[in-house]
């Protein structure tokens, strides 16, 4: 469904992705795990069209897309959930979903289609439906981040890209969102790539995940196999040398 | 005529010219939203809506309301040119390189209309009867009215648009947040043009709609601009109540300090007023905080 060949991105004179090469098919959840100031975020963003590569390609349902504007890119059925959520805080609730709903208005889609999408969003969070006039700005973290979930969904997305939805967030809060993302998977068949931090929570709800360090892509595997990975373990999930090197 | 008609009268000329600069500070705010651009050739969208009505009227022979809507229709025009050719072909510049390019357009419009048009000084026909009404002892004229009426129509249609319409909420996710609103599927671009093309609207119907009360000429927009500058200094860059309030705020005390102070300091007064604001309060008079959490 996804394919990136060898795209390199630059901040200004930063390399920030090397040469990554990486692949998603269709129905999958796939995470990037990696250290703050990897080039995870970087790689989104590359995808989404804010900040294209200089070099290489990005195939998406063997369309090139990495010359494209960013909202031509979500009208193809990219969307992306920002880091830190970035909901229009002055707009209601409601509003900011609606605005998910933005192509499907401007394409002259019809109201009542957007009203069904709102509907089947907010089932699945419940809370937003008690929020709905409120303004989004007045949100705990945890509601924000749903809402961010929410408002890509209503663009009907058929790859889903989420930028760090636990950060931040209480871990009673980051394991309901968690829980939403694996059921979105699993029930809509909705591609996911999950970038995390938090590799332990990413990898347990994940089918294959890549480790990024430093622009480059380091390891790959499925989420069992990183799980198990020695360097993963000491890296990214917290276990020391001497808890590895007892067993 | 007694002080009390006196006063009223004061208060009656002075809330019509506010409510121009309110409508002036308008088109500042939504451009300033949307870029972060303040675009300092709104004065001249002003005085080409003005013109262009004279123009039109006395070329082409057309009904009064024709004219206007093909003058309001032209000047949006020339704010669209203006974007795609002064602005958006700019990349990755600084907000304050783009405002020194306003300030160039701005004298490139003022210079072209008076190579155009001359440097006379024109009169609109009232929209209505020149006769004169009598509100306690003051007198008003009718197109005092118009300019009330028209103004608090746009005012309301402005609200409804940016609260109600789902490109009204999309051009103020974009203000808010550029980078989250294309990850929506916005067309950032286009909202800006947009941005550009309501605010050379809404200045032009003011020039338009005061332009029978105060002649007009090429030169117009400069004080214009600039008394909506500060109307909307006052209002803290908003485009709806505050910089209503801001505008019959400047425009009462510029009516109230020419009639019992001197009418020379008319313009003083409002640059006055812009210098304090922006010692004391930067930020607005009627700037609300923002509820948020982080």
């Amino acid at each position: 469904m996804l394919r990136i060949k060898n795209i390199n991105t630059f901040y200004g004179q930063v390399h920030a992705i090397k040469n990554v090469s990486l692949h998603l098919a269709e129905g999958e959840v796939v995470t990037l795990i990696g250290a703050n100031g990897a080039g995870k975020t970087t790689l989104l963003n590359s995808l989404s069209g804010i900040v294209p590569p200089k070099t290489g390609q990005i195939l998406f349902n063997e369309t090139e897309i990495n010359n494209l504007a960013p909202h031509k890119i979500v009208r193809l059925g990219v969307s992306q959930v920002p880091e830190g959520r970035q909901v229009f805080k002055p707009l209601s609730v409601a509003d900011n979903l609606e605005l998910g709903a933005y192509l499907n208005y401007k394409i002259g889609g019809s109201k009542i289609e957007s009203k069904k999408d709102m509907e089947l969003v907010l089932e699945l969070f419940p809370i937003l439906r008690q929020r709905r006039k409120q303004l989004a700005g007045t949100l705990s973290g945890g509601e924000q981040q749903m809402l961010a979930i929410g408002r890509a969904l209503m663009a009907k997305p058929r790859l889903l890209l989420l930028d760090e939805p636990s950060m931040g967030l209480a871990p009673m809060i980051v394991q309901e969102i968690l829980k939403v993302i694996a059921n979105l998977s699993r029930e809509k068949k909705t591609t996911i790539l999950l970038v995390e931090q938090n590799a332990r929570a990413a990898l347990k709800i994940a089918h294959r995940g890549y480790v990024l360090e430093t622009g480059r892509l380091i390891l790959e595997g499925t989420a069992e196999e990183l799980l198990e990975n020695k360097d993963v373990q000491r890296a990214y999930l917290g276990r020391d040398k001497k808890e590895i090197w007892e067993r | 005529m007694d002080n009390s008609s006196q006063l009223v009268q004061y208060v009656l000329s002075g809330l019509s010219n506010g409510a121009i600069y309110a409508l002036i500070g308008f088109g500042f705010a939504i451009i300033h939203n949307a870029t972060g651009i303040l675009n300092f050739a709104q004065g001249e969208f002003v005085m080409l809506g003005g013109m262009f009505t004279i123009f039109i009227l006395s070329f082409l022979n057309l009904p009064l309301a024709a004219a206007i809507v093909l003058a309001i229709i032209l000047s949006t025009l020339v704010g669209i040119l203006f974007e795609r050719l002064a602005i958006r072909p700019l990349k990755n510049i600084k907000p304050l390189s783009l405002v020194i390019i306003t300030i160039g357009a701005s004298i490139f419009i003022r210079g072209a209309a008076m190579l155009i048009w001359g440097k006379d000084t024109h009169a609109l026909p009232a929209f209505s009867s020149n006769n004169p009404l009598y509100v306690y002892g003051a007198t008003i004229m009718p197109q005092h009215l118009w300019i009330f009426g028209i103004t608090l129509l746009i005012i309301i249609v402005n609200k409804l648009f940016f609260s109600y319409s789902i490109l009204g909420k999309a051009m103020r996710a974009c203000a808010y947040n550029a980078h989250a609103a294309s990850l929506v599927g916005i067309d950032v671009k286009i909202m800006v043009l947009l941005s550009f093309a309501v605010s050379a609207a809404i200045g032009s119907m003011a020039g338009i709609i005061i332009a029978p009360l105060t002649m007009t000429s090429y030169d117009v927009g400069i004080m214009l601009g600039i008394k909506g500058f500060c109307a909307v200094i006052i209002g803290g860059m908003s485009s709806g109540l505050g910089t209503v309030l801001g505008g019959l705020l400047l425009g009462l005390l510029e009516s109230l300090g020419a009639g019992y102070i001197s009418a020379s300091y008319k313009d003083a007064i409002a640059f006055i007023i812009l210098l304090l604001i922006l010692f004391i309060r930067p930020e607005g008079l009627f700037k609300q905080k923002e509820t948020q959490r982080v």
